[in-house]
């Protein structure tokens, strides 16, 4: 028999600490329908689309009624579509965009992720097309996520692929400057990408994946928070087993929903992704559980050391409850979409340079940060050079996706509304990085990449 | 398969009535009460099982259960007993 305590502690966590499954993110590959012929492409991946995750949201919805567990988001990803698209023109590239942009809309469903190029070591024509093709496709779409890989620990760092990649995203900034260049958000540079990630918007079907595939991705900040809140005087090896065992119960509720969306749906069970993600929503903030760790404002000294034995906790606590874990699994720390940072970078607390910090000791990347709008496409490449490297070196997933904001400079804000939240405009550091990016071509894979 | 429902509200005349009625109008058996009032405000965690077919109208049922709470002044939740064994069973 339950325990009555238990039940009370469940109820009060979705009620008030805002526990919930983030996102069910049905992963789809699209091998089976190149053609050459871009009509008949974008024909057949609606029909396939559609077809798998017609019922997703549907199916969501029902289990999230039964279990009484929020399911904030059903999502697709599709295989990375560079790899689909042999010889596809620019604009072949923007109408696959727009199917895939239709599907969603069909599916009912807000994000679809996949739009995607794998350039680590070289880039081939088709993935060169569909990264010039992004200004137009993410201005165009509103549903389309796409993800960039420019650089892993094997292969080391396409620095040509970095250089066009700060280029693009001020392009994407000024083609949708009239909406907060909100086509930034929608666009992320990755190191190690994973191939299983359930979160937007770098979610993608990777070429080692099957037909078909469920992944979650859970969260609730929330309650690791109050959870830490109710031990005030406890020493930071209790913080560290309080933040474990919340974790695991956090999770369980995720593999279950994964189990349950597994069976309904009929497709097989990928991953969990035991992330710790936030939302703007107050109480909901990975920024407040660091300060609820004993920091006066997160930013401050301290703050990697706190986020550090989080990110670890999380994964420790994580890990025993679900059978596969994957994804990114970490601590997010996106400043527009958590009510805790977007205070403590508006106070100028919280500096890009010690998010950089904090990137090297959790998942996963500089994430929806605002920037001044007349910043060099030189200085983006070199913001997503440095923490490329840090990915690179650590044998981690690091990713940027920042938003230069056309027309704004610090002291502005920008508002994405929903779970993008809004942001304050950072500074970045005005001295040029112009001839290291000018400069081109590969850094050469780290000598620990030789492992055989 | 089983549920729990919970309630937390003010006390009043009826509530453990009109609950047990609506899950006897649907095949719903009652396995445990547990409930206490305190200062006034009531809390009742009611363990229950369902046959097949009430387990198909189960979201239909939860959304008369929680319904009757709303005009009680109570919050109800009904949820599958499943998601507490996931949490707090290793």
């Amino acid at each position: 028999m339950l325990n009555h305590g238990d039940i009370i502690e469940t109820i009060k966590m979705i009620d008030e600490e805002h526990l919930d499954v983030r996102t069910i993110t049905m992963g789809i590959s699209l091998f089976d329908s190149v053609d050459r012929d871009v009509k008949t492409f974008c024909d057949r991946i609606y029909e396939k689309i559609t077809r798998l995750a017609g019922n997703l949201v549907e199916t969501g919805e029902d289990i999230a009624r039964t279990f009484g567990v929020p399911i904030i988001n059903k999502r697709v990803s599709v295989t990375p579509i560079a790899l689909v698209t042999p010889g596809y023109s620019e604009d072949d590239m923007v109408e696959v965009a727009k199917t895939l942009e239709r599907a969603a809309i069909t599916c009912g469903i807000n994000f679809v992720g996949g739009f995607s190029a794998l350039v680590h070591k070289a880039a081939t024509q088709s993935d060169l097309n569909l990264i010039r093709s992004l200004p137009r496709a993410l201005k165009e779409t509103s549903r389309v996520c796409s993800s960039i890989n420019v650089a892993t620990t094997k292969a080391g760092i396409n620095l040509d692929a970095v250089k066009l990649m700060g280029e693009i995203i001020r392009e994407c900034a000024e083609a949708t400057a009239e909406a907060d260049s909100i086509g930034c958000a929608k666009l992320v540079v990755f190191a190690n990408v994973p191939e299983d990630n359930p979160f937007m918007a770098g979610a993608f079907h990777g070429v080692g994946e099957g037909e078909c595939v469920i992944n979650v991705g859970v969260s609730g900040p929330g309650v690791v928070s109050s959870a830490i809140a109710k031990h005030p005087d406890a020493d930071i090896t209790e913080i560290a087993d309080i933040v474990k065992k919340t974790a695991f119960k956090i999770t369980r509720m995720g593999q279950m929903v994964a189990n349950e969306a597994c069976r309904r749906l009929n497709v097989p069970y990928g991953i969990v992704d035991l992330s710790l993600a936030p939302t703007p929503a107050v109480g909901d903030s990975v920024a407040h559980i660091l300060e609820e760790m004993g920091l006066e404002r997160c930013g401050t000294h301290g703050t990697t050391a706190c986020l550090a034995l989080l990110n670890d906790a999380v994964k420790k606590g994580g890990t025993m409850a679900s059978s596969h874990v994957g994804g990114l699994s970490g601590a997010f720390i996106p400043v527009s979409e958590d009510a805790g940072m977007i205070r403590a970078a508006s106070e100028g607390v919280l500096t890009l340079d010690k998010l950089e910090a904090m990137t090297a000791v959790c998942s996963v990347g500089l994430d929806m940060i605002a920037i001044p709008g007349d910043t060099p496409a030189s200085t983006i490449s070199a913001i997503i050079a440095d923490e490329i490297s840090i990915g690179v070196i650590n044998n981690k997933t690091t990713a940027v996706r920042v938003i230069p904001a056309i027309g704004k400079d610090v002291g502005d804000t920008v508002m994405f509304g929903g779970l993008l939240g809004e942001a304050p405009i950072m500074p970045v550091h005005r001295e040029s990085s112009e001839k290291f990016i000018g400069r081109g071509g590969r850094i050469p894979a780290p000598i620990h990449s030789l492992r055989n | 398969m089983n549920a729990v429902i919970s309630v937390i509200g003010k006390d009043r005349v009826g509530i453990i009535a009109r609950l047990s009625n609506i899950c006897a109008d649907n095949n719903v058996n009652i396995n445990d009460i547990t409930q206490k009032v305190l200062h006034e405000t009531f809390t009742m965690i009611m363990w229950v099982s369902m046959d097949e077919k009430s387990e198909k109208d189960f979201v239909s049922l939860a959304r008369e259960i929680e319904e009757a709470g709303k005009e009680m002044g109570l919050v109800i939740h009904v949820m599958h007993e499943d998601v507490f064994d996931a949490m707090h069973r290793v």
